[in-house]
């Protein structure tokens, strides 16, 4: 920061004034300078073109639905007197991603914290790269095993929860069909970003420092009050980062939902019950035999996707710049 | 076990008088301490009785096995991946390893300053010192007196005073060893474990904290390590001289009342170490 960003303080006498430093790069410093900030522009620069692309192809359906594009839960674009909104799409895919998150954020800091502080030295190396090896899988064998083979028992546990805790507007099933649900494709999908936000969560952990954690056991504390007390403030950033990576998957997951949800397009609490909506495997679906209108109406779909996980980011970021793990700041 | 607990909330009064004073120091005794890292063997056979209520220093080269040793005492040893030790380690006479023994309550009555600063940054400096009493379960009552007689003991009080809700790494770095003191000190340990507490700081914190190790003696038994000649002199009134010969574990050279090790020290290596004709 050049010396002339200080505020001056009012008063300053005769010769008591900041100096204003020149900075004199070196001639390596100043390309590396150049090609970091040429890669750092080019990223933005590609982001942006994405964005005029999306807004260009999508705007003929914003114009045609206009503000209703986003209170409209029907989806008939190419119909002769065609509607359509993004509304219960939208809503379906944030809620499978809230019930993915709600499951995979508390169990991928246990098992990070599991391999990090209580396994073996020898298990944390099989897990650790388990975990990693977990990560890799596609996500459309997810989604197949999903329909297969975990559809069935989801439905039964779904069955189970909506008897006995019905009164629960979230539980309420009207009929009798529990598969292809909002349900059963969150809990997929929490399976599938398990690992990842497993290994993000880990790795942060890991750096915690250890005089702090050796601080903490010295007083007598047992490891969980250990990890209470220092890996998790330290690691705040890391589950907020693991949780955000899991969310911009989760929200943008389009095979794995496709194969498992049966569509539905309205907009209510009920998550166990038959139907869902996704804004990736509705794309998927309908790109194909999408008229000119469909095809627009399903760009400006994309957009709306685009920006939501846009928001969530610059949201988590700011999170975790704000916490110790996040900001690399050393006591 | 449950004794213990009892008497430990007798340091923690419900009232906000000043506290109880705190429990009588221990004698802490090593008997045949031997350690490895893996199959490195860093100490060999290390026998040694720090006397309640008195200062043990430890002394010697780099690399000798004095942290080691001193991490054996409260049981932190263990927690390094691949260490081992034998022998016995009696805190007022029970072995801190025996069977029934819990490494979690050794720690808590052996506590421990690190050679650097260790306060848990983000913590205010009120959370700081009462960090052990959360960890352990401990009852809470009466926290600002405790926290005012900490920071007291650990020669702070008259500098934090004022802003205890600022967070620990805000602190300088004489301030923050003081702070790890009071943390140790909130718990009422009966030995206090110090490595080389001084060792990052300036000479006037070093000061203070030599000031601070002579008041709590009276009822805290302490063990310090240090590189300092003059400072083992002033603070300790036991003395014990570690070293390792190449490629050997470390052993005790000598060990006995300080104005005996540094005046008439019966091993000429020793008078060598004490007198700064060490390699
Ligand atoms: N975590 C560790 N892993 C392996 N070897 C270690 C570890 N800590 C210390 N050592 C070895 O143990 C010996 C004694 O070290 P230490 O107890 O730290 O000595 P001192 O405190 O007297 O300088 C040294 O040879 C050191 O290299
Ligand atoms: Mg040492």
């Amino acid at each position: 920061m050049a010396a002339t960003d200080f505020d001056v303080p009012v008063g300053l006498s005769g010769d008591d004034i900041p100096l204003s430093v020149a900075v004199n790069r070196s001639p390596a410093d100043r390309r590396f300078r150049l090609a970091a900030r040429a890669s750092g522009a080019s990223t933005l620069v590609v982001m942006g073109l994405v964005a005029v692309f999306l807004a260009k192809g999508a705007w003929p359906a914003l114009r045609i639905a206009g503000a209703r594009f986003f209170t409209r839960t029907e989806w008939n674009p190419d119909a002769a007197n065609g509607s359509f909104g993004i509304a219960a799409i939208v809503w379906w895919t944030v809620m499978i991603a809230l019930i993915a998150l709600l499951l995979a954020v508390p169990l991928a800091v246990a098992s990070a914290l599991f391999i990090n502080e209580y396994a073996p030295r020898r298990l944390r190396r099989a897990l650790t790269a388990l975990v990693d090896l977990l990560a890799a899988i596609p996500s459309l064998i997810y989604g197949l095993w999903g329909r297969a083979f975990a559809g069935d028992a989801l439905a039964g546990v779904a069955r189970w929860l909506s008897r006995n805790a019905g009164f629960v507007p979230m539980f309420d099933v009207r009929g009798d069909a529990y598969d292809s649900s909002t349900f059963v494709a969150g809990v997929i999908v929490a399976l599938m970003v398990l690992p990842i936000a497993t290994s993000v969560m880990r790795e942060v952990f890991a750096q915690t420092p250890v005089a702090e954690k050796e601080g903490a056991l010295a007083l007598g504390a047992t490891r969980w009050g250990m990890v209470r007390a220092v890996v998790l403030p330290f690691g705040r950033g890391g589950i907020i980062g693991g949780s955000m990576l899991a969310l911009g998957r989760a929200l943008g997951e389009t095979i794995a939902i496709a194969l498992i949800i049966s569509p539905k397009y309205v907009v209510d609490a009920r998550v166990l019950e038959r139907g869902s909506n996704s804004v990736g495997a509705l794309i998927a679906l309908k790109f194909g035999e999408a008229g000119s209108t469909g095809l627009s109406a399903l760009l400006a779909l994309g957009l709306a996707l685009f920006a939501i996980t846009l928001v969530v980011n610059f949201a988590a970021s700011f999170v975790v710049a704000r916490s110790r793990s996040g900001a690399g700041v050393e006591a | 076990m449950t004794f213990r607990t009892l008497d430990r909330a007798d340091t923690v009064p419900g009232s906000r008088s000043a506290p109880a004073p705190p429990r009588a120091s221990a004698s802490l005794e090593a008997q045949s301490v031997s350690a490895w890292f893996g199959s490195h063997k860093v100490l060999e056979r290390v026998s040694l009785t720090m006397s309640a209520g008195g200062v043990t220093a430890l002394i010697g080269p780099s690399g000798c096995g004095k942290s080691t040793f001193i991490r054996i005492l409260n049981r932190m040893h263990e927690l390094v991946p691949g260490a081992m030790l034998a022998g016995r380690v009696l805190l007022d006479g029970d072995d801190v390893y025996g069977d029934q023994v819990q490494a979690t309550d050794t720690r808590r009555r052996i506590g421990m300053v690190f050679q650097k600063p260790n306060p848990f940054p983000t913590m205010t400096i009120r959370d700081n010192v009462l960090a052990g009493l959360k960890l352990t379960g401990q009852a809470t009552s009466g926290r600002d007196a405790l926290v005012e007689q900490s920071l007291q003991r650990a020669g702070l009080w008259n500098e934090v005073r004022n802003r205890l809700d600022s967070p620990g790494g805000a602190l300088s770095g004489g301030q923050q060893q003081r702070l790890c003191i009071a943390r140790a000190l909130a718990v009422g340990p009966e030995v206090l474990l110090m490595d080389e507490p001084c060792s990052a700081l300036d000479p006037t914190s070093t000061r203070r904290i030599e000031e601070t190790i002579g008041e709590i003696a009276r009822d805290v038994t302490v063990v310090i390590v240090t590189h300092n000649m003059q400072q083992a002199q002033r603070v300790s009134d036991q003395c014990a001289f570690f070293l390792a010969a190449e490629d050997e574990p470390g052993r005790i050279v000598e060990a006995g009342a300080t104005a005996q090790i540094f005046d008439a020290p019966t091993d000429p290596r020793t008078a060598d170490y004490v007198h700064g004709r060490f390699g």
